[in-house]
């Protein structure tokens, strides 16, 4: 029996230590041990993106990330767009566009958007597109969602959406 | 899906991670990015005693020329090479092969030594560290080894990386004057593996062919060096288009396909023809420009 290592990571701004198995994932330390349950766990195989956060700042599949590897990292997850003075522009435009139908890839795909914004402020369709190529949806067919990373981004440049 | 369980170290220099590799014995492994690793783990096909992680080892993350190379140090991320101003400009092989490799998600973790290591035919970095000629330096507890990326596959997940050694850097020579290269993939969706691929490298002086370099991915149990069929371009004039064709048939007939969820065996073999033959014009043309 392997005992457990202390992880001190700081998730959406606030640092936690927590105990985990060196076997455990991130996912499933996010969503069982923090516990913060926006963070979906989808195919658990790298194949859905559901399960996308930010490890230091860079989008990540979070069941392909061991805990122990967060240890002295920033995590952000989908709560962590929550902000005091409004709503991110990501989470406004998945609502203004109707983005969402069942919502399981949801908080996936907006991680993966707030990374793109964070690199790419004015995404053209095509990048868009190619920037979500790893997280899959199954209800919407993605044209909202699209529209969603525009609005968005329009948002984030101060500009009328 | 949990792997089975393993003990954990995180050091911070090769050295120590070299000690703790050769202390875990042969059933300890190596994790850089991960992204082929765990799912293994989670399968449970690998159940390591030992996970010896080199992500917090400073200064494996180098990307830079130095000497006449390109070194891309162990901790150098798909991604990094993807939004990289050198390789867009000087390496533009890996820069193709960076646009097309898994998702955005798995390439802001893997790693391009990580997947050379893995030993998988189906990955695109070793076909390319294997056209461009790349030594692949890695560290054991005998000190530093050199291994070439030619041959360094031996079989099927397997290469010449010795259970106690970590492959810490890819050194690929820096382009040689009139040098042009490219990689062309053909996959079922953006992110899959290749249904095949063929990298090609090609040196001209004037509209001469001096040296040309081929590899194939995922087109048998091992990445396959087209040496053959790259010799016979040599001495030939770039506009010489059925020595291309001749070209492409001796590496479509030294590919081993198998059929499979991606096509079968005769697709692949006549997709490596033609990718050859379209891998060899653009690195041609790509050396024109840089001659001009
Ligand atoms: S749950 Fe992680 S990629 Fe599907
Ligand atoms: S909204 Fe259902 S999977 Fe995307």
């Amino acid at each position: 029996m392997v005992g457990t290592l202390a992880v001190t990571t700081t998730v959406n701004g606030q640092e936690r230590e927590l105990h985990v198995e060196p076997r455990m994932l991130l996912v499933s330390m996010i969503r069982d041990l923090v516990p913060e349950t926006g963070t979906h766990l989808g195919c658990e195989t790298s194949s859905c993106g559901a399960c996308t956060v930010l490890l230091d700042g860079k989008s990540v599949k979070s069941c392909m990330v061991l805990a122990v590897q967060a240890n002295g990292r920033e995590v952000t997850t989908v709560e962590g767009l929550e902000t005091a003075d409004g709503w991110h522009p990501v989470r406004e435009g998945f609502k203004e566009e109707h983005t969402l139908q069942c919502g399981y890839c949801t908080p996936g795909m907006m991680m993966t958007s707030v990374a793109l914004l964070a690199e790419n402020p004015d995404p053209s369709e095509d990048d868009i597109r190619k920037a979500i190529s790893g997280n899959l949806c199954r209800c919407t067919g993605y044209v909202n969602i699209v529209k969603a990373v525009q609005y968005a981004a329009k948002k984030q440049q101060g500009l009328s959406v | 899906m949990l792997p089975s369980s393993f003990e954990y170290v995180a050091p911070t220099s090769v050295d120590e991670a070299v000690q703790a590799l050769a202390a875990g014995g042969v059933d300890a492994k190596v994790m850089a990015g991960g992204q082929s690793l765990l799912p293994m783990l989670k399968l449970r096909l690998a159940r390591p005693n030992l996970i010896v992680d080199i992500n917090n080892i400073v200064g494996l993350d180098t990307l830079e020329e130095s000497d006449g190379m390109l070194r891309i140090g162990a901790l150098v991320r798909h991604g990094h090479l993807e939004r990289s101003e050198l390789i867009r400009d000087r390496y533009p092989m890996i820069f193709d092969a960076a646009q097309r490799l898994a998702d955005p998600l798995t390439r802001n973790r893997g790693t391009f030594c990580g997947s050379i290591a893995h030993g998988d035919a189906a990955g695109d970095w070793a076909t390319i560290a294997m056209v461009l000629g790349a030594e692949l330096h890695a560290v054991g507890p005998n000190g530093a080894v050199v291994h070439s990326a030619v041959d360094f596959q031996t079989s099927m997940f397997e290469t010449k990386l010795g259970a106690d050694q970590i492959l810490v850097e890819a050194r690929i020579p820096m382009p040689k004057f009139g040098q042009g290269s490219s990689y062309k993939k053909i996959d079922r969706k953006l992110g899959d593996y290749a249904t095949a691929a063929v990298g090609a490298s090609i040196v001209l002086d004037g509209t001469t062919i001096t040296e040309a370099s081929i590899g194939l991915t995922n087109v048998g149990p091992l990445t396959i060096h087209a040496a053959d069929a790259a010799a016979s371009l040599v001495g030939k004039s770039i506009d010489d288009a059925e020595a291309f064709e001749q070209t492409a048939v001796l590496a479509a007939a030294i590919s081993d396909p198998v059929s499979d969820l991606r096509g079968l065996a005769e697709f692949k073999r006549e997709l490596v023809r033609v990718l050859t033959k379209r891998a060899l014009r653009t690195a041609g043309a790509r050396a024109q420009a840089t001659e001009a």
